[in-house]
């Protein structure tokens, strides 16, 4: 699997799919258009500064809430190749790995990691690296059968390949 | 090892004769849900997989119910998407507007949900079925569309965690005030990943609408799934609404649990949650200060049942909502707006100065029929309380029960039906 490097945008606790894409846009499905309101409501700079391979780190409960698959297609979208989090709530957890999102868990790298980092995660061994900080994290890697449908870029092509 | 309650379900699901915390199964679904937000986007992920159609059309459930009747455009096309797709698919369970209501009222109404089943639903209060003894979860739109043209799903086996409920509520103490003490003690991922088991004595003081409102709440606590024990009363409740075929399962002896709580329902007081999060509770007591409010919702998946409708015409019954609050209230189904009229429920409501809508999640997601303006606060019977949920990002939701959402309707100010004159 491939490797992720890039900024990291820091948030704390408990971060809803509310939060991450707000119910009145639920109206639409389009990824690119979900996108542009990403994190609006707790980060309204999030979309302005979001580059291609960004990674989003925050601590417990990352995506608590409604089971909105919005809300990991709006993260996807938005450039973010991995999200790294002491803990996500199960239903984004599921839905991440679905669409072909890498998350990972990892508590001491969501406590050590700071907003604007420069990190690099390598997705086959679980190794996050904090570039900027000199220090590294070994993450909590994927049981092999997830593995097989992130690798698949998500359960949709997971199920045809069976 | 013995087995909890919910890995007996899923053991037979996926054809094992024992499961453990921590395997990755696949199970056979009984019943797959969708509604108007999630099932489009698994329309679109089901026309991508090599499939002819869907598993079993009698096993599909789709319920447009979050904004219907349709708020705008885009919502009508969301809409248009799904009933088309059931119409091409020849979809026994899709409700349209008119005999559908909030999916999670809806579906155990019509007999769908039955104890011993496994039921996904895209959308997070699917745990509620857990009341009449079915293993149920909230997943997303990717999982439904997988599980409509497989009828399967993987689960991680959960652990569990056991509330052992004694006692009998008092009076204007209901189920929504069990499942809020519950959250305020564990905090919102309390129960991640895990089962919350409900097992004891005061079970038997609650009515299936407390249960179902308990249940509903598990995934606030972060829980994979709410469940209780098979009674007589659910058994009754089934009977009454279904002709499908239920199975009782009960907990080994020897099971494990990560953790156990007795919780004395008769020490229970009315319980609010605070801004932002579930489990920012308060008792009723412990609100020294007035907290002055814009806007009362009755209603949602979690109290919209008629128990909760009678609980708030009892309080509202020959008073008036206090002049400049709005008090919304909605009826989750059709059955139950039916009902509510002829036992002259709405009538109190009216004259009360209430405005009473058709079905719809609408307020609850912020959707439209009830949004909060900036600054403004509102007293609500639904379930979450987050940062922008029910409107402007600097609006504040307090959840509560019908009884205190309703006589805080008549004060303006949160209030327990004990604090009226």
């Amino acid at each position: 699997m491939k490797k992720a490097v890039g900024r990291v945008f820091k948030y704390g606790d408990n971060v809803d799919t509310d939060v991450i894409i707000p119910a009145r846009y639920l109206n639409s499905s389009d990824p690119a258009e979900l996108a542009t309101h990403c994190m609006e409501d707790i980060d309204k700079e999030f979309v302005k500064k979001v580059q291609k391979g960004d990674i989003m780190v925050a601590t417990k409960n990352f995506g608590c809430g409604s089971s909105r698959e919005h809300a990991p297609i709006a993260i996807k979208a938005a450039g973010v190749d991995c999200v790294i989090a002491e803990t996500f709530a199960r239903i984004f957890y599921r839905n991440a790995i679905n669409i072909g999102l890498p998350i990972i868990e990892c508590p001491e790298a969501a406590a050590g990691i700071d907003d604007g980092d420069q990190v690099e995660v390598d997705f086959d061994s679980g190794i996050i690296k904090n570039l900027t900080k000199g220090t590294e994290y070994k993450g909590q890697a994927f049981p092999p059968f997830m593995q097989k449908i992130i690798a698949c870029e998500g359960l949709v092509n997971y199920i045809n390949q069976k | 090892m013995g087995m909890t309650m919910t890995q007996k379900i899923l053991a037979a699901h996926a054809g094992l004769e024992y499961v453990e915390a921590g395997q990755l199964i696949e199970a056979d679904l009984d019943l797959v849900l969708g509604n108007d937000i999630t099932s489009p986007v698994a329309i679109h992920e089901m026309e991508k997989m090599k499939v002819d159609g869907v598993f079993h059309k009698d096993k599909i459930a789709l319920v447009p119910d979050h904004f219907v009747p349709n708020k705008d455009i885009k919502s009508a096309e969301h809409c248009k998407c799904v009933r088309e797709f059931a119409m091409r698919n020849e979809i026994t369970n899709y409700f349209e507007v008119g005999e559908m209501g909030i999916e999670h009222a809806l579906l155990p109404e019509k007999g769908l949900t039955v104890a011993g089943d496994v039921i996904i639903g895209a959308d997070s209060h699917t745990c509620t079925y857990g009341a009449l003894g079915a293993f149920s979860t909230g997943v997303g739109s990717t999982d439904m569309a997988a599980g409509m043209a497989t009828g399967k799903a993987w689960f991680k086996v959960p652990s569990a965690i056991k509330f052992n409920l004694v006692g009998k509520p008092s009076k204007w103490v209901s189920g929504k005030d069990v499942i809020l003490h519950i959250i305020g003690m564990i905090g919102v991922d309390g129960a991640l990943y895990k089962s919350m088991e409900f097992v004891g004595e005061g079970i038997a003081n609650l009515t299936m609408d407390d249960r179902f409102t308990i249940a509903n709440m598990a995934i606030e606590a972060g829980g994979k799934n709410g469940i209780f024990p098979v009674d007589d009363l659910a058994i009754e409740y089934m009977k009454e609404h279904s002709k499908k075929t239920y199975t009782i399962y009960e907990a080994d002896e020897d099971a494990v649990y990560d953790e156990e709580y007795t919780i004395d329902l008769s020490t229970l007081r009315p319980t609010i949650a605070f801004p932002h999060l579930p489990e920012n509770t308060k008792t009723i007591d412990e609100i020294t200060e007035d907290v002055v409010i814009d806007q009362v919702v009755i209603g949602s998946c979690t109290n919209g049942r008629l128990d909760d409708l009678r609980c708030a015409a009892e309080v509202l019954k020959g008073r008036h909502v206090k002049k400049g609050i709005r008090c919304i209230i909605i009826p989750a189904t059709q059955a139950i707006y039916l009902q509510a009229m002829e036992e002259g429920l709405l009538k109190i409501f009216i004259e009360a100065g209430a405005v009473v809508s058709t079905p719809t999640c609408g307020p609850c997601l912020g959707g439209y029929m009830g949004i909060l303006a900036e600054g403004e606060r509102c007293v609500s019977t639904t379930n979450r309380n987050f940062v922008g949920r029910m409107g402007h990002v600097k609006s504040e939701i307090y959840l509560a029960s019908p009884a205190v959402a309703a006589a805080s309707a008549i004060t303006g100010k949160i209030s327990c039906p004990c604090q009226l004159d």
